[in-house]
């Protein structure tokens, strides 16, 4: 049985010195030799033996221009990883480097590999030990409910509401068609193909305009994701206005005014965070306010950076006790707030509290609080009334970004391609819609394409086809006897 | 009120009960009697064989493929239509063949009255009028290869009147009489359609042996005496010039008979203010009706009020048949009473003077879901008891018939120890519609609908000979000879592509001319006649001029060429999407497998898991919460299982 074959980064993204692209399945060897060219500028990479590399260059296939210099690796089946033919692309390092090749392989008829199915394969042909099965599977469960994750959150809203929309307009097609396939005696499809053709031109349009924009990543939202977590009236919702510079989340003197999450893009000195204000975290019985909290905990989990709001003019209590086992091994900054009222908490009883609770970085956090940047969690006295405190903290920011403490999601450039590859699809399946409108063929065989091209675009924003077209139908449409 | 009798005695040993005898009943015991297992049907009325108590027509779009389909398995559906229609039409035939699809009005009561016939004359079949009350069952144990699972195995039924028929296998067919109530306004009565005898004391039985039931309804238009109708204001509705049949093996020139019309003709704002005004009397916006009705064939109440934008609603006026007077009235099925009935079709042009022969009515009746049966329509936990029809919560008469069929076949080839038969939705539009039902969560009665099939195009109406012949010979309910005219009418299209493929046509100047007359592109280089013929201006009958060594061929043979020739593209991309496909279906899931062991399944995914037990890891993903991730782990999980 034929294999499908899959490509995926296989070192990390950052920007390291050499990068490795992985290409696996029954025609590895020969989509990789489409874009490989020797140091004579031949073709020759399928005559290779197994088991050698390769000196040469990655070239766009268009225009032959040279992508990058490479080695490259190629593995025959059953002697690889997967067990499959492998080859691997050895290019040199860079996020921008790694994922444009990878696009070209993509482009040379690999697709995107699932999350974990490299692994998933090698245990499938047999090459992982059976004892191994458990790891296995939650490796996958793990890293397809992260990939799904990001994917939703790191869209743009204005992408993901573009995406919507094409999604309805292509369904409602789809829905029309269908419904005058199923009852033709009360639903007409004259003149038809005119309105389609239109609609077609418009959503190709959008879509090319959409792989533009994923081309410069602008569809996704980068920057540093940054939650404000703290007890109620701590000055969380304040801090996000001071840092935001207008009066956005609701402040009051009542605890507990923040029943949802508030989200805002900032940027300060260069540095953009995507700040998340979060209700107060406290044991809580009123129900609209716990699925806040629960809400914040779970955001938390996958922040690259947590600021946590004391108020220093309150004793701690358990509250802070849970919420410092949240931020144990996270980036974080914690803030003293309200230091323009009498201290009651002080930097000791925060060291105290983080030694309680036994974080990683517990051993230097002492000598090195408010230091340098070489730890994972500091200090600073704030007050958001008076807005001290603040220089600091943007200081504060800065310093653990140009210290490599803080980084972009890796992810993030890994859903991109993900998000990529799927408009593309809905662009070629729409092409042939286009092809078919053309040709003239019967309308019967637009919805096949079309219904391509709208599950396409659901995987992007996490949605599945279902039940979508008959409710679709039943609702627009008058059918039946 | 009815008693029923206390004691019981035994009537009788045979193999097969079927509880039934309307479509799904017919084509189920017919099954189980050819295969030659001694079969009795059961109906509370044998004036009901095989009745049709809503529209006067079968097939349909995606209808009419289940009818070829079932025609092809070797059912009688077609066959019998083909003896008692009175008008014929091939629907969509400006569209893709995929969609072509055939529909025929019948004559109701020839229908019925053939139908009897031929279950009268099968041998091995005995018909009997009676109620079955219960089921019979006794426990046993059967054992996996991990421990013994206590199970109910099927062994007879009791009727109304103590008489047990012993058997192996029974196959529930009850359509809509179980606990029916017919609904008209605010009259309520305790029957089955046309107000025949409900079956008011199977449901108890079904619930006692751990079955689920639940409450559908659906609905029927009134009946119009046709001497009262004006048709002068009414368009004329002609049947299709040349016929053709549903049958396979019906002789096309045996068909072409004189037909009769039907008539179409609009509500309007009138008959729209009549309903609204009265909507507080429909026993469904009054909130008496509690089972779930059909979206597709919505009454007209339903219509008015969803679509209030919609000036008109159309009525199509369908003759009963031509020993009578009778005249349907399609798209304003109602459940309002009788008085508002009357004054809202006296608003349509054409029924001012109409007289109502029978009421329209909601009828409401206990059905199950069908996610309690295998693919094979057994149910998991009763061994032996197969159903079929709308008691497994579909609708119309086709898809009783097609469920009725594969239950009738797989209750028999279970009973001759043999593997039984299970369609995939890659195969026919009955192996979508029984995946649908036991693998989907349904609100409502089931439609067939060409949009459920993901694979039409492999799927036409003309070529269900071809891909279910082959299975039916093979269950033994097609002959030898009948088999081996398809094998040939496969060569003959194979031989004919082969020809048309290899077959060179040079930039010679009579091509050219040729290709000019036709206003199609000329040639630069050579090519062959099946590239000329994927021209949407060419067809085979065209390019004849140019072919000068083509043999005659039979017309369903040319049809077969032409379709695979044209939309090859098409087809082949829907080949390679079934490729896939069919790798998930082949991965089979044992059925002891304990999903409790994968720790990596999300929670929903094994509650569903658990409570569903799909066959294969392709019906597991199409079970609504399993993500691709699920399916992943799962595959990952089988793997170890295999080889442990």
């Amino acid at each position: 049985m034929k294999t499908d074959t899959i490509a995926a980064i296989a070192t990390a993204m950052s920007d390291s010195g050499i990068g490795i692209i992985r290409v696996s399945g029954d025609d590895a060897v020969m989509i990789v030799d489409k874009i490989y060219r020797n140091s004579d500028q031949k073709r020759i990479l399928t005559k290779y033996a197994t088991h050698t590399i390769h000196y040469g260059f990655i070239i766009e296939e268009e225009d032959e221009s040279v992508i990058d210099e490479v080695m490259v690796t190629v593995m025959k089946a059953p002697r690889s990883y997967t067990t499959e033919d492998t080859v691997e692309i050895n290019c040199h390092g860079g996020i921008l480097m790694m994922r444009k090749i990878l696009d070209t392989v993509l482009k040379a008829g690999a697709r995107i590999a699932e999350p974990g199915e490299f692994t998933k394969r090698a245990f499938l042909n047999g090459r992982i030990d059976l004892s191994r099965a458990e790891a296995v599977m939650d490796l996958i469960q793990a890293r397809n409910e992260f990939a799904l994750q990001s994917s939703v959150k790191q869209l743009k809203g204005s992408v993901s509401d573009k995406i919507k929309s094409l999604r309805e307009d292509i369904l409602y097609e789809i829905a029309f068609i269908e419904s005058a396939l199923d009852d033709p005696e009360h639903i007409s499809l004259d003149g038809y193909h005119d309105r389609l053709s239109e609609k077609t031109e418009y959503i190709m349009r959008e879509l090319n305009g959409l792989l533009d924009s994923a081309d410069d990543g602008r569809i996704l939202k980068e920057g540093i994701n940054t939650v404000i977590v703290g007890k109620p009236n701590a000055g969380k919702s304040s801090l996000l206005n001071i840092l935001v510079g207008e009066e956005k989340a609701i402040v009051t003197d009542i605890a507990g005014t923040t029943r949802d999450t508030l989200e805002e893009v900032i940027s300060i000195g260069g540095i953009t965070l995507n700040i998340v204000d979060t209700a107060g975290i406290r044991s809580t019985e009123d129900i609209v306010e716990k699925i806040g909290v629960d809400r914040a905990k779970k955001i938390s989990e996958s922040a690259d950076l947590i600021l946590y709001v004391v108020d220093s003019s309150l004793p701690l209590d358990e509250n802070d006790y849970e919420i410092m086992k949240m931020i144990r091994n996270k980036n974080a900054i914690i803030l003293l707030n309200k230091s323009d009222l009498d201290e009651v908490v002080g930097e000791d009883a925060i060291r105290n509290l983080i030694e309680e609770t036994g974080s990683a970085v517990s051993e230097n956090i002492n000598k090195n609080i408010n230091e340098n940047m070489n730890i994972n969690i500091s200090m600073i006295r704030t007050s958001t009334k008076t807005d001290s405190g603040m220089e600091d903290l943007i200081n504060t920011v800065k310093e653990m970004f140009f210290h490599g403490k803080l980084s972009y999601n890796d992810q993030i450039y890994i859903t991109n391609m993900r998000h990529k590859e799927a408009i593309r699809d809905a662009r070629d399946s729409m092409l042939q819609v286009e092809k078919s409108l053309e040709m003239d063929m019967p309308e019967d065989f637009y919805s096949i394409d079309l219904m391509s091209a709208y599950a396409s675009l659901g995987s992007i924003i996490g949605e599945e086809v279902g039940d979508d077209l008959v409710n679709e139908i039943f609702s627009r449409f008058c059918m039946g006897k | 009120m009815s008693e029923m009798f206390n004691g019981s005695f035994i009537q009788d040993r045979v193999d097969v009960c079927v509880v039934g005898a309307g479509h799904a009943g017919c084509e189920a015991a017919l099954a189980c009697a050819r295969l030659g297992l001694k079969t009795v049907i059961f109906t509370v009325s044998v004036d009901s064989i095989a009745l049709m108590p809503c529209n006067p027509n079968i097939g349909g779009t995606s209808k009419g493929h289940l009818v070829r389909e079932i025609d092809a398995l070797g059912g009688e559906m077609g066959k019998n239509i083909d003896k008692t229609f009175i008008q014929s039409k091939m629907l969509n035939k400006s569209k893709g063949p995929a969609v072509h699809s055939l529909r025929a009005q019948a004559d109701k009561a020839e229908y019925s009255r053939a139908m009897r016939k031929v279950l009268e004359d099968q041998e091995n079949l005995t018909i009997k009028q009676a109620e079955v009350c219960k089921i019979l069952t006794k426990n046993y144990s059967c054992y996996s290869n991990k421990e013994s699972i206590a199970s109910k195995k099927i062994t007879g039924v009791m009727t109304f009147t103590g008489a047990v028929y012993e058997c192996k296998s029974v196959i529930l067919c009850t359509g809509t009489y179980l606990k029916a109530r017919c609904l008209c306004g605010e009259a309520i009565t305790y029957t089955g359609p046309n107000g025949l005898q409900a079956a008011d004391h199977l449901t108890e039985s079904l619930e006692s042996l751990g079955i689920e039931m639940r409450r559908f309804k659906t609905g029927t238009p009134a009946r119009m005496d046709g001497s009262t109708i004006d048709y002068s204001k009414m368009e004329e509705q002609f049947g299709d010039d040349k016929i053709v049949p549903f049958s396979f093996s019906t002789n096309p020139e045996n068909v072409q008979i004189d037909q009769v019309s039907c008539w179409l003709t609009y509500t309007n704002e009138k008959t729209h203010d009549i309903i609204r005004s009265n909507l507080d009397r429909s026993p469904i916006y009054a909130g008496i009706i509690e089972g779930t009705g059909p979206r597709y064939c919505p009454s007209i109440e339903d219509k008015v009020v969803k679509f209030s934008d919609k000036e008109r609603h159309q009525v199509f006026i369908e003759p009963e048949g031509v020993h009578t007077n009778e005249m349907y009235v399609g798209g304003m099925s109602s459940s309002l009473p009788e008085d508002v009935q009357l004054a809202m079709y006296r608003t349509v042009p054409g029924l001012e003077h109409c007289k109502i022969v029978r009421n329209a009515y909601a009828i409401e009746y206990d059905c199950i879901d069908p996610r309690q049966l295998y693919p094979t329509l057994e149910f998991k936990d009763i061994k032996g008891l197969f159903s079929g029809g709308q008691f497994n919560g579909s609708s119309g008469y086709e898809e009783a018939a097609a469920q009725g069929l594969i239950a009738g076949i797989n209750a028999a080839l279970t009973i001759l120890g043999k593997q039984p038969v299970v369609l995939d939705r890659s195969q026919a539009y009955i192996g979508v519609l029984i995946d649908d039902l036991v693998t989907k969560e349904n609100l409502e009665p089931y439609r067939m609908m060409t949009s459920r099939a993901e694979y039409r195009l492999l799927l036409r109406q003309d070529n269900a000979d071809l891909r279910l012949r082959e299975i039916s010979y093979e269950v033994g309910l097609v002959s030898e000879e009948i088999y081996h005219k398809t094998l040939q009418k496969k060569k003959m299209i194979e031989d004919e592509i082969c020809r048309l493929k290899s077959t060179v046509i040079g930039a010679a100047k009579e091509n050219q001319d040729f290709l000019e007359k036709h206003e199609s592109a000329l040639l630069k280089t050579g090519t062959n006649l099946a590239e000329l013929m994927c021209r949407p201006e060419l067809t085979y009958e065209i390019l004849a001029e140019i072919d000068p060594k083509r043999k005659p061929l039979p017309e369903d043979v040319i049809e077969q060429v032409e379709i695979e020739v044209k939309y090859e593209g098409y087809i082949e991309r829907q080949m390679r999407q079934v490729e896939q496909y069919k790798k998930m279906e082949r991965k089979r899931i044992p059925a002891d497998l304990d999903y409790n062991d994968i720790s990596s399944l999300r929670l929903e995914a094994r509650q569903k898991l658990i409570c569903y037990k799909p066959v294969s890891v392709g019906q597991a993903s199409r079970i609504s919460g399993v993500s691709p991730a699920d399916i992943s782990v799962l595959l990952v999980y089988l793997e170890h299982y295999q080889r442990t």
